[in-house]
């Protein structure tokens, strides 16, 4: 167990490092960065005397452990679009909007897609089954920005009910009402999630649903619903579980289509927002903070599913 | 016996339509071939001969019209939408443009992006992947860390990053799709060419003198082809999602091409009073994903199925 905690650490470590120096080099290609520093005007004294300041002067290794101290200090420089004010105070301040959102459409997947694939293994081949399939599809198969106009169209438009954009808050000392903003987002963004995991249960319930100690459990007459969910979900919820590593990456991936499309003012749009104004410093930071929580991400997935499940240890 | 202990359930054989439905493309598939060569292929070899317009100038005197079944809206006398025609049976654009004509050429930009992108990633993905099963040693280590890696970067993120470094453009959406994708198809590829290397046709060719290249290229890859067949067909509808939505951001293919996603990301300012703009569109990501999606688990149980968790 410890030898294996170790290698997947080390392999979060590599995996960062490579992101780091991808970023690096991508803001190398995208041009020199003197260019953005510098007025058209400036002398070549300027040149020299900026980029000895900024250590541009030194091999681009030197430059490289830099930039990494840079990270690792949280200091990704000035925002070139929003004028006087650090890439991370910018990204700080959207990271509640965005952890709010993804909670919200975190728990709605969940709790839709568990009963759902629950009922939908119990009752293989019938016409639940098949609905369930086509859910599935639709689900894999649905462009999430466009699932999202369309819900904004017949609920927001044609409606009425809900606001089409911008952003309310889960938190009791805004004010009340605005929680109406989160439900487009939130249905959004959990949409494609809610089929993965249900086929997810689906195919791991049916594996448990066909063991011996289910049939024994039968045999003994315990009632087919405490069969169910007590004997057949529990352990049929490991697989599941590591898929969760996978989920959060798909809501970050996610949050920046959902918060572009409902202009939801999170970290995704900030990125978008950056994006669009050529504002390397900012996406470079929303880039290293969405891989880091990711790679994390995954890296805990990994230990728990090795604690709860012996054999991976040892296959690994 | 396992019959008498677990009573089958009957109670429920509704929907039998449903279920015809997704028993006959599964077992024929028909269906999903034929929703296919419908709405993507056909569209996209021949995009010049059945769209009627330019699809990227439009009329600007044509601009916004409704589909050709909408009726025309009046408010105290003046015109708030004009009627639906059927020289533009699903509407015109903000610019004018033929919504039809650019949803077919939709089609063929999909299609170029997602094949092109595909057989390059499959090609370096199985290269990677037979070398490094076949080989093993700290080769295999050194590509299976390059693959842990690539799967661990989120495809947006890379794309962001790309496409301000380089310029949103064709290429850029190529290159990330192949840098995210390749890796799937060589840890697949190292596996099988693990298990395949083992076997004793493989023994007998050594000693019958065969050259590594020629084992690899001759004996294994054959082997190996059905599961890059099956794989490329189940990332295709991956790979069109994942360009529209590049597109619908900003960091994918630029205007004006005619790109689903960024038909979409049109459609999403004018959404209010021109709801066909995005609509349709995006219907066509739908239809082209599902149909692909439907064709690559037919081809998956039939080929290969051994990768039911793909």
């Amino acid at each position: 167990m410890q030898r294996f905690v170790i290698v997947r650490v080390l392999h979060a470590v590599i995996a960062l490092f490579a992101v780091s120096i991808i970023v690096f080099a991508l803001a190398r290609i995208s041009g020199d960065p003197l260019d953005t520093l510098l007025d058209i005007d400036a002398t070549e004294e300027d040149f020299a005397r900026v980029s000895a300041y900024w250590g541009l002067d030194q091999p681009l290794h030197l430059q490289y452990l830099r930039y990494l101290g840079n990270i690792f200090t949280g200091n990704f420089g000035e925002s070139i679009r929003w004028q006087g004010r650090s890439a991370l105070e910018l990204l700080m301040e959207r990271v509640p909007a965005t952890l709010e959102l993804a909670f919200l459409s975190l728990l709605i997947s969940a709790m839709l897609a568990l009963p759902i694939g629950v009922l939908v293994a119990v009752k293989k081949d019938t016409g639940i089954d098949y609905l369930g399939k086509l859910f599935a599809l639709l689900g894999q198969s649905i462009p999430s920005f466009w699932l999202g106009l369309i819900l904004m169209w017949v609920f927001a438009v044609q409606l009425g009910l809900l606001p089409t954009s911008g952003r309310g808050s889960i938190f009791p000392n805004v004010e009340a009402g605005s929680f109406k903003h989160l439900i487009l987002p939130a249905i959004t963004l959990g949409w494609f999630q809610v089929a993965a995991l249900m086929r997810l249960i689906r195919s791991s319930m049916l594996e448990v649903l066909d063991t011996e100690y289910v049939k024994l459990a039968r045999i003994k007459g315990i009632p087919e619903w405490k069969v169910v969910w007590k004997h057949c979900l529990r352990n049929a919820m490991i697989a599941p579980l590591t898929y969760f590593g996978l989920i959060l990456g798909g809501l970050m991936t996610g949050s920046v289509v959902t918060e572009t499309v409902f202009t939801w003012p999170g970290v995704g749009l900030l990125a978008i927002d950056a994006l669009r104004a050529r504002d390397f410093q900012v996406v470079q930071s929303v880039v290293v903070f969405f891989a880091a929580i990711y790679i994390l991400s995954n890296l805990i997935v990994d230990v728990l599913y090795a604690y709860l499940d012996p054999r991976i240890r040892y296959t690994h | 016996m396992a019959n008498l202990i677990i009573p089958k359930r009957n109670a429920f054989y509704g929907l039998p339509v449903l279920g015809g439905f997704f028993a006959i493309s599964r077992r024929y598939p028909f269906v999903a071939i034929f929703i296919l060569l419908v709405f993507l292929v056909i569209p996209a070899i021949f995009a010049n001969q059945i769209a009627q317009y330019n699809p990227r100038v439009g009329k600007l005197s044509e601009r916004l019209i409704p589909p050709a079944w909408s009726e025309g809206e009046t408010v105290e006398g003046i015109e708030v939408r004009k009627p639906g025609t059927w020289a533009h049976p699903l509407g015109t654009d903000k610019q004018g443009r033929d919504v039809l004509t650019r949803v077919i050429y939709g089609a063929r930009v999909s299609l170029v992006v997602a094949v092109i992108s595909i057989i390059l990633a499959g090609c370096v993905g199985t290269t990677l992947g037979l070398m490094a099963g076949f080989f093993g040693g700290n080769l295999d280590h050194l590509i299976m860390r390059l693959v842990d890696v690539c799967i661990s970067i989120p495809a947006i993120l890379l794309a962001l990053v790309l496409s301000i470094a380089l310029g949103p453009s064709f290429q850029t959406v190529i290159i990330v799709i192949v840098a995210i994708f390749w890796s799937r198809y060589a840890r697949l590829i190292r596996g099988e060419t693990l298990a395949i290397k083992n076997q004793d046709y493989i023994a007998r060719a050594k000693v019958a003198g065969a050259s590594n290249s020629r084992i690899i290229a001759r004996h294994i890859f054959p082997n190996v082809v059905n599961t890059i067949v099956v794989l490329a067909t189940l990332e295709v509808g991956q790979v069109i999602l994942l360009e529209a939505s590049l597109s619908f951001l900003g960091a994918g293919l630029s205007r004006p091409t005619p790109a689903w996603g960024l038909m979409v990301a049109e459609g999403r300012e004018l959404l209010i009073t021109a709801w066909w703009v995005a609509f349709f569109p995006g219907l066509g990501i739908l239809l082209a994903v599902m149909s692909m999606n439907l064709l690559g688990d037919w081809l998956r149980d039939k080929l290969d199925p051994k990768l039911r968790n793909v």
